[in-house]
């Protein structure tokens, strides 16, 4: 059970909170106090909107402990709109209609299991954008 | 620094090896690597592996091996960098000769996959990717190669059936490696009717999880050639290792292995040679794509071009490059943290011209690379057979 490591990160897992370089200007997910981009210090908190396109995508047939019950389910690297890429599952959305490009919105779902008595672990997902 | 010499190589079959534990395949390929040495002991073990704590309740591992292979009172330490703890063994290794701290060095790989369950497994390979950040929204190790396969193909306008040569020559190889762990030849239609396991990723495209070990003996190459057994000596002219993002979400550029351009480009310094010297490759097909992105990171395809490399002939046996000549990971088999002293060994073999029914024409300059992760670490060696 991975009780305190599931709570650390929540702010990022259930609202996309990330960091907003000052030196460079780059948006920063997951938050890391260093900028990828420039290396230097970035400690200012930013929140992400939650929508991006689908950079690519698979489907998940030999799933790994925790997700057994949800396989086969698509998954995918989703390019944001203010930058980071983050990897993701999608949902809401028919498998066959997924492609490269596609623009999709951020929700919250439950995400892994951990046994029968663990915890349930909830957070991002993405599903075909809504029009607006 | 002191230039090394690979003096003594041994190997297990590869896989499924249920009556074999992890103590005996280390131990076996370490006999085997220390009789073709001649030597009855060494000044340290490195052992190269990843899974052992995970899938066997076992860590401690060096130790272990090293008192249950008869060599206890020696240095020894597991060295781990996912699927490429093999070459990062290898790497320690060759810095604790180079460095003069040590003069007989054995490096194994090891590794013990099959006795858990496939969900099991599968969640112990997840570890080598972001286990906040990856793994915990449902990536698989094949998931995340299949989102690189499938951009590739978007970029390139490649499709799927242009992967095809990279397992075919693994197969093809494999028939002349009695160690390997397939022995079947692979045909196109075949290919194309393998069954998914994470599209465009089928089962043809993955190397397949299993059991086994390769180990290596190091010394000073002015001993060894004191000390020479008559057979032929393998000179380390390169041992390079260089790190990319873990997460492949994190790279400005999915498509292009960083961390195999710095490591090939150094080592290619070191060594004073091109791609163009290179006689053959023992590339990490893990999945075709990672051969493919191997190949154009290294420098010997342009960028979207390795598939024309492949479908030109140029990476089969008597290709201008040949790959895999023993079957690499696809055929040969992938017990992860052995993979990178399997692939020394079988270098090693073909330097010598022990290599059998696949022994190469021409092979002098042979290199190496083996990659932990979706291209998070890489290593590549550069083996020189010294007349
Ligand atoms: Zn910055």
């Amino acid at each position: 059970m991975h009780i305190a490591r599931n709570w650390r990160i929540k702010k990022q897992r259930y609202s996309l909170h990330g960091e907003i370089c000052h030196h460079c200007g780059a948006h920063v997910f997951p938050p890391r106090d260093v900028c990828p981009e420039c290396a230097k210090p970035a400690y200012d908190p930013a929140q992400l909107s939650g929508l991006g396109e689908v950079y690519s995508f698979t489907t998940v047939y030999n799933a790994p402990e925790g997700f057994q019950t949800q396989a086969p389910y698509p998954l995918a690297l989703i390019k944001l709109e203010e930058g980071p890429m983050l990897t993701a599952q999608l949902t809401d959305v028919d498998p066959d209609r997924v492609e490269i490009g596609m623009e999709v919105e951020m929700v919250t779902r439950k995400l892994s299991v951990e046994g029968d008595e663990g915890l349930i672990n909830y957070g991002y997902k993405f599903r075909p954008r809504m029009a607006a | 620094m002191r230039d090394v010499a690979i003096v003594g190589i041994g190997q297990t079959p590869v896989g499924e090896l249920w009556n074999q534990s992890l103590r005996h395949l280390g131990h076996d390929a370490i006999h085997a690597a220390m009789a073709d040495a001649g030597i009855e002991t060494a000044d340290a073990l490195y052992v190269g592996n990843m899974l052992s704590g995970e899938l066997s309740g076992q860590e401690h591992l060096a130790t272990l091996i090293a008192d249950f292979t008869g060599l206890r009172g020696i240095e020894a330490a597991k060295i781990e960098a996912a699927c490429a703890s093999g070459a990062a063994a290898m790497r320690v290794g060759v810095l604790a000769v180079a460095s003069g701290m040590a003069d007989t060095v054995i490096v194994t790989g090891v590794e013990k996959m099959t006795d858990t369950l496939p969900a099991e497994t599968t969640a112990g390979l997840a570890m080598a990717a972001d286990q906040d950040y990856e793994a915990a929204e449902g990536a698989t190790f094949v998931a995340l190669n299949a989102m690189i396969m499938r951009r590739y193909m978007y970029e390139y306008g490649v499709t799927k059936v242009d992967f095809a040569p990279f397992p075919i020559i693994a197969h093809e190889n494999a028939l002349g490696n009695p160690n390997a762990m397939f022995h079947l030849k692979l045909t196109p239609e075949r290919y194309e009717k393998a069954p998914a396991v994470a599209p465009p990723i089928n089962i043809m495209d993955s190397s397949p999880i299993c059991d086994g070990a390769a180990a290596v003996v190091l010394m000073p190459y002015e001993q060894a050639r004191e000390f020479g057994r008559g057979k032929r000596l393998v000179r380390v002219a390169a041992s390079v290792s260089a790190t990319d993002t873990l997460a492949v979400h994190d790279r400005h550029d999915p498509l292009w292995l960083e961390a195999a351009y710095i490591s090939s480009h150094k080592a290619y310094t070191l060594a004073g040679v091109t791609p163009n010297d290179i006689d053959f490759f023992e590339l990490h097909d893990a999945f075709s794509i990672m051969a493919a992105l191997s190949l154009e990171a290294s420098g010997f395809a342009p960028r979207g071009k390795a598939l024309e490399l492949a479908a030109s002939g140029a990476l089969a046996r008597d290709g201008r490059l040949p790959i895999n000549t023993m079957g690499g990971l696809k055929a040969r088999g992938h017990p992860v943290g052995a993979t990178g002293v399997y692939q020394i060994v079988e270098a090693v073999m073909q330097l010598r011209g022990e290599a059998g029914a696949n022994q190469l024409d021409h092979a002098h300059i042979a290199m190496t690379q083996n990659i932990g992760g979706s291209g998070a670490t890489i290593l590549t060696h550069i083996l020189i057979g010294e007349s």
